[in-house]
């Protein structure tokens, strides 16, 4: 075991930071967007970003290696320069296209993908189909030289910003159950497509209705043949990879609790110095702890190309896991401030306070529960993927 | 970066494992377990050829010179086959006199206990919770006097390592007069505890014992990590052979989503925790300045995962899980032991947030 990178890991450190140093922040009279897409350009130029996506298509072309990965988000992170272009884009999208698209569909998508200059959105959930996804059903059926598709999606991030969505749309009806999708790309900006913001319980609205009358898209714009679209969407999933950006995310929000519980009081003194909320914060960090470790496992099986086991299936459930815990000490330490709406500084038009912002974590902490796969389904999967348990018996027979 | 185990470590595991498997079986366990000593010297002395009793001892004094955390993956593949045995205060007698003893007193004891020829053990509870250094209050001054309780193995033990008021350690042989060993009637009937009372009896005090003592406390709690998380992986292991063999309703238990949801939460809680007892050991062997909080933490929440593992995998079983038939009975308490042993989770919960300036 060694928990330093080494030396060779340390001289690319030094050349990353090198690198910042002469071009973070870029010199000269720019807009905010014109300087970090400048900065990209140079950073792609020098091979940090963009690290798997081909030369030809607006990346850097690296070889695999997860350490330098991991480097260059650590330091691009502490220096606050802009990083990869994030999004379902360039972690959905890209790597889909790269694998299963035609020539003209990587030319003409991956680069401006890459770059941030156009976005996407995912039609995938819709109002009947959740954790059965596979029961879609938005038709796409072919009249001359277009798709029209007809249907509705939900919990579409981003819709209302999207330039383009890559959707599951039913175009072999007599098919069974999974052969009967195709994968299709839809011009997001057309008179065929209605987004409707959905409002969480916290107020905001990240997500949207996405109603399709008669939209259109060229017949061409299907990645896959017809009625592979499962088999498609289901290789993005294994692109995904970023061994301890969920741990990190977990010590994060584990530093912030703990600086709220030096700055708040319980029966006259910091709650931090509370018996209670001590125990309950060393139990969590032990939780925490075990996360932010088992994500250094999994890096080094990953920089080794092999499986770190049954741990991969389980990174999403404890991110959860600790989210609530996480909510449910913050809420104590709050006491009479969890009565507050955590809306009523803007309505009012005030600065959101921390207490506030700890209330919304409290609800939000719930949405990351849910998004991409409910708990529940994260335990079929673990149960399933990582125990070797059988399969349902429902989800057996729906076939 | 690389957090994962060497090649050599993982031989050392394999080779353990498959001596144990072979040796030590479940039916063997509980012949053990049944049995009145809780000891069987063929399976230690196997075990003991295997270099289980000098992992850490250096090798001019016949060990194997290797670290800490090659002594808790030792722990964690004898955990898992719930090897009975004396293990726990072997290592840790052995650690205490590698780290504090004398030359003399090196060459007098580690050879041995390398070799096997004799057996060790370390006495640092007493009444009352009182584990740690600070708190010992058997008395040291001229001859030794007084109680130490939840002594592993004491009874087959010729050298003990005690701990003393004022923090230290010293020797005391079992057969000095004024040693009594008297049974306690533990729970884990894998490792068997003694209670020690000492009148009068003749000692060497550890030159460096003062100084190693917290030391050799925070290698017991890595060890014990290693073990609750053992039980709980193998709790979790037997649950889900259990549901995949069982059947009701013409189908094997394993299908219905209530039990996955149960043993997917299990192997949430437990599998995680192997990164914790890792990163303890390691620490205790390489960063110096983090291992004394990190043990706290590994040894608080691994054994306190490891219990709640063990209540479910009880009611994964359902009505044979609570019978004594059923081996989960024998992981169910050695995570028992584990919880209690050396201090309690909420104790080391709040050494945590102590070190931590909270």
């Amino acid at each position: 075991m060694d928990l330093s990178y080494g030396k060779e890991y340390e001289e690319f450190r030094q050349e990353v930071r090198g690198f910042l140093a002469s071009n973070w922040p870029v010199e000269g009279d720019l807009s905010r967007e014109e300087a970090r897409s400048r900065f990209r350009e140079r950073a792609v130029e020098a091979g940090y970003l963009a690290r798997s996506i081909p030369r030809k298509y607006g990346g850097s072309e690296q070889p695999a290696d997860e350490m330098r990965a991991t480097i260059v988000r650590e330091e691009f992170a502490g220096a606050r320069a802009p990083g990869d272009v994030r999004g379902i884009g360039t972690m959905m999208l890209v790597p889909t296209l790269l694998e299963k698209g035609e020539e003209w569909q990587k030319e003409k998508f991956v680069p401006p993908t890459v770059r941030g200059d156009i976005i996407w959105c995912q039609g995938y959930s819709e109002p009947g189909s959740g954790s059965d996804l596979a029961s879609l059903m938005t038709r796409g059926e072919l009249d001359g030289d277009e798709w029209v598709i007809n249907g509705q999606k939900i919990w579409t991030t981003g819709a209302h910003r999207a330039d383009y969505m890559f959707c599951l749309c039913r175009t072999e009806p007599d098919a069974p159950k999974h052969a009967g999708i195709s994968y299709l790309l839809i011009p997001m900006k057309q008179p065929g497509i209605e987004v409707s913001p959905l409002r969480q319980m916290t107020g905001g609205s990240d997500f949207n209705q996405v109603f399709l009358t008669d939209a259109r898209t060229p017949k061409d714009w299907i990645v896959g043949k017809r009625g592979e679209g499962w088999i498609v969407s289901r290789t993005t999933l294994k692109h995904e990879r970023n061994s301890i950006g969920a741990a990190a995310q977990s010590v994060a929000t584990f530093t912030g609790l703990l600086q709220l519980a030096k700055s708040t009081q319980r029966n006259g003194r910091p709650a931090i110095e509370d018996p209670e909320i001590r125990q309950r914060l060393a139990a969590l960090e032990g939780f925490v702890r075990a996360h932010e470790y088992s994500g250094y496992r999994q890096l080094t099986a990953n920089a080794q190309g092999k499986s770190p086991g049954v741990l991969q299936t389980m990174n999403k459930l404890i991110s959860t896991n600790i989210g609530h815990e996480v909510a449910n000490i913050a809420l104590d330490l709050l006491d009479d401030e969890g009565l507050l709406d955590p809306l009523a500084d803007r309505e009012l038009g005030r600065i959101p306070r921390g207490s506030r912002a700890w209330i919304s974590q409290y609800m939000y902490s719930l949405g990351i529960a849910v998004a991409g796969g409910t708990a529940n389904i994260q335990r079929n999967v673990i149960g399933e993927r990582g125990l070797g348990l059988p399969r349902d018996a429902y989800a057996q027979k729906s076939k | 970066m690389n957090f994962d185990l060497s090649e050599e470590q993982r031989l050392l595991q394999q080779t353990v494992a498959q001596f144990l498997e072979k040796e030590c079986p479940p039916s063997v366990v509980r012949e053990i377990f049944e049995g009145d000593t809780g000891f069987d010297p063929a399976l230690w002395k196997g075990m003991v050829e295997l270099g289980i009793g000098g992992l850490h001892i250096s090798e001019s004094y016949g060990g194997a010179g290797l670290e800490v955390i090659d002594l808790a993956l030792a722990a964690e593949t004898l955990g898992y086959a719930a090897a009975p045995g004396p293990f726990l205060g072997h290592a840790l007698a052995s650690l205490a006199i590698q780290l504090g003893g004398s030359d003399e007193q090196k060459k007098n004891w580690l050879p041995r206990l390398a070799a096997g020829d004799a057996i060790g053990t370390i006495a640092l509870g007493e009444t009352d919770g009182a584990w740690q250094p600070e708190q010992w209050t058997a008395n040291a001054n001229d001859k030794l006097t007084g109680r130490k309780q939840y002594v592993p193995y004491a009874n087959l033990a010729e050298v003990i390592v005690v701990g003393v008021a004022g923090g230290g350690l010293v020797l005391v042989e079992r057969s000095a007069a004024g040693v009594e060993v008297s049974p306690f009637g533990g729970v884990d009937r894998s490792r068997r505890l003694d209670t020690l009372d000492f009148d009068g009896v003749a000692f060497e005090p550890l030159p460096e014992g003062r100084a190693v003592a917290s030391r050799v406390r925070d290698a017991g709690l890595v060890l014990i990590a290693a073990d609750a998380f053992a039980a709980g992986s193998r709790l979790v292991d037997m649950s889900v052979e259990y549901a995949k063999t069982r059947e009701q309703f013409g189908v094997t238990i394993g299908h219905f989503q209530a039990l996955k949801h149960q043993l997917a939460n299990m192997a949430v809680e437990i599998e995680p925790a192997r990164a914790l007892f890792w990163y303890a050991a390691h620490a205790f062997d390489h960063i110096p300045g983090e291992a004394e909080r990190a043990a706290a933490i590994a040894k608080a929440h691994c054994t306190d995962g490891a219990m709640r593992v063990a209540r479910s995998a009880v009611e994964a079983h359902g009505g044979i899980g609570f019978t004594w038939e059923c081996d989960v009975q024998i992981w169910f308490k050695r995570a028992l032991f584990d919880r209690a042993f050396l201090g309690l989770p909420s104790f080391h919960r709040e050494r945590a947030a102590q070190l931590a300036g909270w």
